[in-house]
Parts: C-alpha cells; structure tokens; sequence
C-alpha cells in the first residue's frame, strides 16, 4: 500500500486528467465554443420557394466567411413557402438590409447552406427582420430533367428541320 | 417430464431472488453515501485502485481504436473522396458508442472482476462476517465505497479514452495519410454537438458505470465463499457486465439517437 500522500495526488491526478479530457472533447471536438457566442446573436428571417436538404445548424455564410447558422425551418401555411431562421453572430451587424440569400450546395454532394450577398442599401438588417430576395435550392433531379427535356425538345426540332439550332423557349 | 418443470421453476425462481437480492442490496449500498461523504478517505483509496489503475489501459485501448479507426476510416471515406470528413467519423464514433462501450468492457475487465475477487474472497476468509461481529456494516464500510468509486471513474475514463482516441486518429489521418489538418478539426467541431453527442456519451458512460460497478460488487458479496465459488463469481461478474453494457447501449443508442 502507498502512503495516503502519493494516493491523494494520484486521484487529483486522475479527476484532473478526466476533466481535462472532458473540456477537450467540449472545446476541440465539439461546438460548444460556437454555441457560447451565440447567446447574444440577432435573428432574421427569409422565406424559400424550396429549401432542398438544408437543415437546421446548417452555417449562413457571407463571402464564404461563416456568420451565423440556420436556427428553426417551418413552413408557412398560408404562402406555401418554407420559412427559414437564422441567427446571426451580433459581430457582423452590417449587413445591409437589401442583402439577397441563396441557398448553395458544398461542392457536388456536399451540405447545403445559406449564402448571403450584400446589396447597397445604407439601412442595416436588425433582430427579426426579412430578407426579400431569395433564391431556392438547386434541386439536381429538376435541373437533370429540365436538360433531358430541352434536348429531347431540341432533338425533335433537329430532326424535323435539319438544324441543330438550340432550343428557345 | 415434472422434472423438467421442476427445473425450469426452480431456475426461474431463482434468478428471480437474485434479481431482488441485487436490488436490495444496492438499496443498501445507495443508504451508505453520507457516511462516504464524512469519511472521504474510504472513497479515494478505492478510486485510486479501481481508476486510477485503469488509466494506462484505457489510454493504451483508447490511443489504438482511434489510430484503427483512422485507417479504416481512410480507406472507406478515400473512395468517395470524403476523406476530410475523417475527423466526423472517428469522433462521432467514439464520443457516442466506443469510448463508452470499450471503456465500460476494460474496466468491468481491469477493475469489475478485481472487485468481485476482492470481496469474494473477503467473505470466504469471513472478514465481513468479522466486521460484523464487531458492529461495523460490511456493506456501507467495505462496499459502498467501492461502489462509488467505480461509479465516479467511468465517466473519467471514457473521456479519457475518447479524447485520446481522437488523438490517435488524428495522427493517424493526418501525420501518417495527409488528411488536411484544417478540414479534420473544423468538419469535427460543425458536426459534433455538445449536447447530443458529448453529453449523451457521458450519461452513457455513468450509466455504465453503475452497471459494472454494481454487477462486480453484488456477484462478489452474493458469492459462493469457497474457491470455486469466488472463481465463479468472477468470471460472471466479466460475463454478466459485458451483456448487460452492450444490452443497455442499445436501449440507450435507441432513446438518444433513435428519435431522429
């Protein structure tokens, strides 16, 4: 048996190092240095046609740079249209309040997230407020089927008049 | 034919008296609290030999699965070109299943089936029958800390083991196969929650706890005092924490991440 001494420091020891492993997976592995300096964001809404996969936690980025995340998804029954939350870091308060969102994909099958671009309006986007302009998500099977049908369209046209022209619509 | 019948209800009435032995006797231990709390020395003489002469193991366990989990991870993730989500994966799988799972095996290994042995063998060299006779209860002196001690060190070791798991996939993924360092972190730190995936593995991890610590010290006290017996007891005491923690971490999995 140690003396009673060196069995205290072990213990210390030993809950130290578990404590510390525990903030490392908080701080280092996890988001909850993120979600800390959420407390104090500001909240704006934007309403999509179609919001593909985008999910809640999904980052709001303006020029690439992450700003804030997707808080809440709902849907509005009376416009039909998907009503998306976002809250954003209170550090980037200028964004002006004709910015445009869009919702953008990470590379070909990556996540989708929210992309902002700023307009030129002088007034600032404050708590609660509404982006107007806002482009849905690219859906790949709408775009797939879109190009399949122009070029059988095309095609049609092609073999009737002898002229690859392409299609106007 | 009333043979059989015989047996199959003395068996299941047994395990049924056993069930409720357990259950009192945890009972029992739970009431021995404010006396640990007064004399806390009790306390840290167990943690030292129950945890803190786990951490070596668990470090060791923990440093390998993740360095496995990088490689394989690599080799899966590579062929769709996913191979930065690599951080995700092997955190992910650590925080929620395997630091829990792995840690509470080891330790019903390394320290559940040392206390069995431990108590087993006190009740066959009748010491708890002695601290009886002088008026002192076996339970709340002898297994109540122990009990405590285990319940305490479980979350600390399967933290331990998860942060240095993520290590070992760190330098797995990234020193060894040039995984981008950038991309391992900030993928992990947008995809791990705290609450959903760090806090959930730590109440896995306590409820485990709790599982081994218990099985060990109840299969020792409820132990056969003879040799054999105390073999027995030890090697069910292995046995019965390994079904029980893969038994509840299902149930668990289910009730955390099955709603979603």
């Amino acid at each position: 048996m140690q003396s009673s001494k060196a069995i205290e420091i072990w213990v210390g020891l030993f809950v130290a190092a578990g404590l510390i492993a525990l903030f490392f997976l908080a701080m280092q592995v996890s988001n909850l240095a993120e979600l800390k300096s959420n407390g104090d964001s500001y909240r704006i809404v934007a309403r999509f046609e179609n919001i593909g996969s985008l999910r809640v936690r999904a980052p709001v980025s303006v020029a690439g740079v992450t700003v804030g995340r997707v808080s809440a998804i709902s849907f509005d029954n009376q416009t039909y249209e998907a009503v998306v939350e976002m809250r954003i870091d209170p550090k980037y308060d200028t964004l002006p309040i004709d910015t445009s969102a869009s919702i953008l994909t990470a590379g070909l099958l990556g996540e989708q997230y929210i992309g902002l671009t700023p307009g030129g309006a002088e007034e600032h986007l404050t708590d609660g407020d509404e982006i107007e302009l806002t482009q849905s998500a690219i859906v790949l099977e709408q775009v797939i089927s879109r190009f399949l049908f122009n070029k059988a369209e095309g095609g049609d046209k092609g073999s009737g008049s002898n002229d690859g022209g392409t299609p106007t619509e | 034919m009333l043979a059989l019948f015989q047996k199959l209800g003395y068996t299941t009435l047994s395990t049924l008296q056993k069930l409720g032995r357990a259950n009192l006797f945890i009972l029992h231990v739970v009431t021995g609290l404010p006396e640990i709390l007064t004399r806390v020395r009790l306390l840290l003489v167990q943690v030292y030999s129950v945890g803190v002469l786990t951490v070596l193991l668990v470090s060791i366990s923990g440093l390998f699965v993740g360095m496995v989990l990088g490689l394989q991870g690599y080799n899966v993730l590579s062929d769709f070109g996913a191979e930065q989500t690599l951080g995700v994966m092997v955190a992910a799988s650590l925080v929620r299943e395997l630091g829990p799972v792995v840690t509470a095996l080891l330790f019903s290994g390394r320290a559940g089936s040392a206390l069995t042995a431990e108590i087993g063998l006190m009740k066959a060299t009748e010491q708890l029958s002695g601290m009886e006779m002088m008026a002192v209860d076996p339970v709340k002196r002898i297994i109540a800390p122990r009990f405590f001690a285990g319940c305490l060190s479980m979350p600390l070791l399967a933290s331990l083991f998860s942060m240095i798991g993520v290590m070992g996939g760190y330098f797995v993924g990234v020193g060894l196969l040039g995984v981008d360092e950038g991309a391992f972190w900030a993928q992990m730190k947008s995809r791990i929650d705290f609450y959903d995936d760090v806090v959930n593995g730590l109440i896995k991890s306590a409820v485990f706890g709790v599982i081994v610590t218990w099985i060990a010290v109840f299969e020792g006290y409820d132990a056969v005092p003879t040799s054999e017996g105390v073999s027995r007891a030890t090697t069910r005491s292995v046995v019965y924490s390994a079904f029980a923690v893969l038994g509840w971490d299902f149930v668990l999995t289910a009730l955390m991440f099955g709603g979603d």
